[in-house]
């Protein structure tokens, strides 16, 4: 049942190890008994975490001073392969370092990279899942060639799950020369706060579209989340039209959410929204629009106003007290 | 200042899309449009080269059929010449087969400063800019907030998970840019007309001494083994709103213990 060695790339956040992370050290677990967490940074805070979640080794490069990650840690990868290495499979997750990581890597190895993956099976050979059309539809994809399978995968696909292993054994994992290549580096770390719970952690999402009809009109989102105790989002053509940040975003570009319950106002439901939001447990639409492509998904849709529906939505929570 | 901007040309999104039962590949057989995502590049990169007091905007494209709807669009904004990479062999191809072509092509425009977009609307592998900063020996930054030039390269705010880091780079290099950063112009009537006479240089793969093996069907590490039908979800309650339907959702919350 063993498709031979899985790299997985791990990332921090906030301390920890990411969950995107940690859902496919799950994932990896089920196809490969021998999995190899990839850190591009110091390895040892993550050790305990990343073994307590099935990685078997770790191989870290070490403080990066600032590099990016792209060319510091897929030139690092690239020379233990050279060296010897022969993963059959490299995960990363659809993040901004994953994708740039998978990216560099690809051209070093000269290997296709199979992107949007929320699915890996080994069906005689890894096989991804990648759904397209917003979802409606989904294709199966494999390599055609013998090079390390490079993935995609994109959040919330697996669940994280402990194996309960010992902390993992770290090794180096050096990086090479890169030339003019590495040029780039981070001289200053910003963090956005935010209130309230976090997008893609909420158990209730409420997010918004140009059904608002003007940016100021966000607020009516804004107090609906606060009424729930919910994360505020948006569709990408608010975020796109400046109306709110886009760490805002709920879609293919942007963040994917799966909470409990997801209401969209205003929101049509466009293809690249869709992928972001469809696997929540419960959905609620209001589009005036009845055509709406949001109402193929929505387990109570309603056809009207926002702008009359939402008040008088708050103003009945507000009575409840 | 030179910037060479990569655009893809797709199949207007407003259109569902469909794929080719025999290729699996998407249908492109509709006129093409400039994908929008590319439109925040194109617009960075003439605010770029006002900003330098001077320059040219090269656009890079790969398409099918010698399309260049959607580069007149580009062009009308006021970028200056595209290059066109427009060869049957290109079918089929994976992100590092178009990745190679486009970095190929960008290299005769010889630019200081290479700008796409984060993913395009179509395809979104998302993979494509990093390819090409690789194949080019450039360094780069991804998912820009923002550009500055400075004396020696280039100052970029970029996303983060968390908010944004401020990163400094030399040029040449290659940025992409994520959607909604700037306002992309409306190109002017003026514009739309000078477009018509603005150079488009088309080459085949054999101009660019690419092997058309590496490329296209030949040159793809990957095939799809089979498309299937997502499951569905189960169909809801829909209600139109004659004024109470705010109730319906404080009920609906209710029974799902949200309130």
């Amino acid at each position: 049942m063993s498709v031979g060695t899985v790299w997985v790339h791990a990332e921090e956040a906030e301390g920890a190890v990411a969950s995107i992370s940690l859902e496919m050290l799950a994932k990896a677990r089920e196809i490969s008994s021998d999995v190899v967490a990839i850190v591009g940074g110091a390895g040892e805070a993550m050790a305990t975490e990343l073994g307590a979640h099935g990685a078997t080794s770790v191989l870290a490069t070490g403080d990066l001073g600032g590099a990016l990650p792209g060319p510091a840690v897929a030139g690092a990868m690239a020379a233990a392969i050279e060296a010897g290495a022969s993963p059959a499979a490299i995960l990363f997750g659809t993040t901004y370092g994953g994708r740039d990581i998978a990216g560099r890597l690809s051209v070093k190895l000269d290997a296709s990279v199979i992107t949007n993956v929320v699915d890996l099976a080994d069906e005689g050979g890894l096989v991804g899942t990648e759904p397209i059309f917003g979802g409606n539809s989904l294709v199966k994809t494999k390599f055609t060639t013998d090079k390390p399978g490079i993935f995609l995968v994109r959040p919330k696909s697996f669940v994280a799950e402990g194996s309960g292993g010992a902390a993992a054994a770290v090794s180096a994992l050096p990086v090479p020369d890169l030339g003019a290549t590495g040029a780039a580096v981070v001289t200053n770390s910003f963090v956005e706060q935010t209130e309230g719970p976090k997008l893609d952690e909420a158990a209730v999402v409420v997010s918004g579209g140009r059904g608002l009809g003007e940016a100021d009109k966000y607020d009516l989102v804004e107090s609906l989340a606060s009424a729930l105790g919910a994360a505020p989002g948006a569709s990408r053509a608010i975020v796109d039209a400046g109306w709110v940040p886009y760490s805002y975003q709920v879609g293919q570009t942007g963040k994917v959410v799966k909470p409990d319950v997801y209401i969209a106002a205003g929101i049509s439901g466009a293809t690249q929204h869709l992928v972001g939001m469809k696997g929540s447990k419960t959905i609620i639409a209001i589009n005036k629009d009845s055509e709406a492509p949001i109402f193929g998904v929505a387990d109570l849709g309603i056809i009207g106003d926002v702008h009359k529906v939402l008040p008088k939505l708050l103003e009945a929570l507000a009575a409840r007290g | 200042m030179k910037v060479a901007v990569c655009v893809k040309q797709i199949p207007d999104p407003a259109d569902p899309g469909a794929l080719d039962p025999s290729t699996k590949t998407l249908k492109r057989d509709t006129k093409l449009i400039l994908d929008e995502s590319d439109s925040y590049g194109v617009e960075m990169a003439l605010q770029l080269v006002d900003a330098a007091g001077g320059g040219e905007v090269t656009l890079i494209s790969m398409a099918p059929n010698s399309e260049v709807n959607g580069l007149r669009t580009a062009l009308a904004m006021g970028a200056d010449q595209a290059i066109l990479i427009s060869d049957d062999a290109l079918a089929g191809s994976d992100a590092l087969g178009t990745a190679k072509v486009l970095a190929a092509a960008i290299a005769r425009a010889e630019p200081d400063l290479v700008l796409a977009a984060t993913e395009s609307s179509d395809g979104y592998t998302g993979t494509v800019p990093e390819q090409i900063a690789e194949l080019m020996g450039l360094p780069s930054v991804t998912f820009a907030k923002s550009i500055e030039t400075t004396d020696s390269g280039v100052n970029v705010k970029r996303q983060t998970e968390a908010g944004y880091d401020d990163v400094t780079c030399p040029l040449p290099c290659l940025v992409s840019v994520t959607a909604g950063v700037v306002e992309p112009r409306y190109p002017s009537f003026k514009g739309i007309m000078a477009a018509k006479s603005k150079p488009v240089d088309e080459v085949t793969l054999g101009d660019l001494g690419i092997d058309a093996g590496s490329v296209g069907w030949a040159g793809a590490g990957q095939e799809i083994v089979a498309i299937e039908e997502a499951p569905q979800r189960d169909a809801g309650e829909i209600i139109e709103d004659e004024g109470e339907a705010h109730e319906r959702i404080v009920a609906f919350l209710d029974e799902l213990k949200v309130i």
